[in-house]
């Protein structure tokens, strides 16, 4: 199915939804609004002349300063013969698909598709981790690849490529030079008590 | 006498195992053998690859990504450079699409037979192991050959290839594929009918048809369940489709049937690499010869002020890549395998973002090992072929 015929089929199929087709040298690309990505999802999905059974990859892209900030980028595809989606009698074309859904940079959040397709969890996972992108409706959502005590959102294009901060669970020894020397004092001390357990004795002449 | 108590155990599997692949941790709840719950644990090898690709210009960051899956790194390479070049629009001359095939296929090999090795390995076969790595050490040596480096050669670039093929090359290839099918019936020999082996795989990590579908598993874990999707068949890049080789498929969605689909996979490898080998002929192209974004060659350079120019430019400033978005999926050796690139039109990518297929492998690992065995684990592990440099990046 070509891009037009898609775009036909899926603003009868959800009315309401706000899709528009964008150039792209690779692929049919599709931009849908946020309030109607889960019910243009599902029609992909289930519609036996789409099948968009496998859902490649979710990612996202910070076009700053440009607005919407952040775009969402789903990679989905239909592979035709080796598998059906349930309920389908007949294969539907092998083919590929790109959806995208801008977001504001002051209201960054999106729908979760785990729901359509549970492949979904960790890339939104690492889109949140990433990207600071909140994915409503997601089952567990935690940072995945950061530390879980890390600040910022790394792939953000206002985050700096290096952080010279020192690591937080350690901190470098400090001592002066009395110090140390007092240390191994006692320390040797310690060692010399443990070798002789009563003190020897003084020589009386 | 006091009541006997039965609760279960919490048990940290990683991530300084030896068998999880590098640095996976599981945190697995244990009834007795039996595992009640898992969640994996992942991050510990993550290096930024694609913030540090921001920085860079095009070209610069093909030793990045090779880095991401270091058992198949010509597949990173590769699945990189389609996708910029659908980007530019760059038509590949066939001898260079002959060569890419060739490379792409030894390095499935090679990725295999450390796959086989490892796994064969951790489920108690060391000598499997030996096996396999004495044939990976010749495809090592023809890397070394290509271009100096075993083990990352980013001989792949966009606009072609680094250089052409080295003095002797084909002979190489040629005895090495003479000699390798034989090597492949020694590992069935020591394995396919093993009982041991099949005791520890059979009926283990099973997945149905839908829940691979629907947790994204493509590749060889899809093709052992039945799903016969192979990105060169389905959306071939390349010129796939004028080769004759065969996606091999099993049914189970076992540990075992995984097996099975991987070693005839091998087998078939070996095949595409001879009748790529066939068909690259001993001299020619080794770019697009499009010199905005390939170097012009050495005697121009030295002779030609243009070239000159152009040589100085290349290298200083790189080269502009027309605004815009590509993802050029590749089957690499653990399934679809791509880069979704995106360009500002500058000399730098605004976006590089790898589909890193042992991610979403790792993301099904509960699946298949929850209500299992705690040994199954190792096995699990092993047939899914996770390299933690591509799930953490």
């Amino acid at each position: 199915m070509d891009a037009s015929g898609l775009l036909d089929l899926l603003r009868v199929a959800v009315p309401g939804a706000a899709i528009e087709p964008l150039s792209a040298v690779d692929m049919p690309t599709l931009a849908v609004d946020r309030d109607h990505l889960l019910e243009v999802s599902r029609v992909l999905r289930d519609d036996p002349r789409l099948q968009y059974a496998l859902l490649v990859d979710v990612t996202a892209v910070d076009r700053l300063p440009n607005e919407p900030r952040f775009e969402m980028v789903y990679h989905m595809a239909c592979i035709g013969a080796a598998f059906l989606t349930a309920g389908a009698t007949a294969p539907a074309q092998a083919s590929r698909l790109r959806l995208k859904v801008g977001l504001p940079a002051d209201d960054a959040r999106v729908p979760s598709v785990t729901g359509i397709w549970p492949t979904a969890g960790w890339p939104e996972r690492e889109v949140f981790d990433l990207f600071g992108i909140i994915f409503v409706d997601h089952p567990d959502l935690r940072r995945i690849l950061m530390p879980d005590d890390w600040e910022g959102y790394p792939l953000r294009r206002d985050s700096p490529v290096q952080i010279r901060k020192d690591a937080a669970s350690w901190s470098p020894l400090q001592m002066t030079a009395e110090e140390f020397a007092r240390n191994v004092r006692v320390g040797h001390d310690k060692a010399v008590k443990r070798a002789h357990p009563v003190a020897p004795k003084p020589d009386v002449q | 006498m006091p009541e006997l108590r039965s609760e279960t155990m919490t048990v940290n599997m990683g991530p300084q195992h030896p068998s999880t692949h590098g640095v996976l941790r599981l945190v697995l709840e244990i009834d007795g053998e039996n595992i009640v719950s898992a969640e994996p644990t992942i991050g510990f090898l993550h290096t930024g690859i694609e913030k540090t690709a921001e920085q860079k210009k095009w070209q610069q960051v093909i030793p990045l990504v090779e880095r991401m899956d270091y058992l198949g790194p010509q597949s990173n390479s590769l699945a990189y450079c389609l996708s910029v070049e659908k980007l530019i629009g760059l038509e590949m001359p066939e001898r260079v699409t002959w060569i890419r095939v060739l490379i792409a296929e030894l390095n499935r090999l090679s990725s295999h037979l450390v796959w086989l090795g490892t796994h064969g390995m951790e489920i108690g076969a060391v000598s499997v192991m030996l096996y396999c790595f004495r044939e990976r050490e010749q495809l090592l040596n023809l890397n070394e050959m290509l271009a100096g480096f075993r083990l990352f050669p980013s001989y792949i670039r966009i606009g072609g290839l680094r250089e052409d093929l080295p003095r002797g090359f084909h002979e190489a290839v040629r005895t090495f594929l003479d000699k390798f099918p034989a090597k492949l019936d020694e590992y069935h020999k020591l394995l396919t009918k093993n009982q041991v082996w099949l005791g520890r795989t059979k009926g283990v990590g099973q997945l149905s048809r839908e829940d691979t579908m629907a947790l994204g598993l493509v590749g060889p874990l899809a093709r052992a369940v039945g799903i016969p999707y192979d990105v060169r068949k389905a959306f071939p890049y390349l010129k796939y489709e004028t080769f004759d080789f065969t996606v091999p498929t099993a049914t189970a969605g076992d540990v075992y049937a995984r097996y099975q689909v991987k070693m005839e996979e091998m087998r078939q490898s070996v095949s595409l690499c001879n009748q790529a080998l066939a068909r690259i002929s001993p001299t020619g192209a080794f770019d697009c010869r499009d010199f905005r974004y390939v170097p012009p060659p050495k005697d121009r350079v030295y002779t030609e002020m243009e070239a000159l120019i152009q040589h100085f430019l290349l290298y200083s400033q790189g080269f502009n890549v027309p605004k815009g978005e590509a993802y050029v999926p590749v089957e690499g050796p653990r399934g679809e395998h791509g880069f979704y690139v995106v360009s500002d039109g500058s000399n730098r990518p605004l976006r590089v973002k790898s589909r890193a297929p042992s991610f979403i492998a790792c993301q099904a690992l509960p699946k298949m090992i929850i209500g299992g065995l705690i040994a199954d684990v190792i096995a699990v592990i092993g047939s899914t072929d996770v390299v933690m440099g591509d799930v953490d990046r």
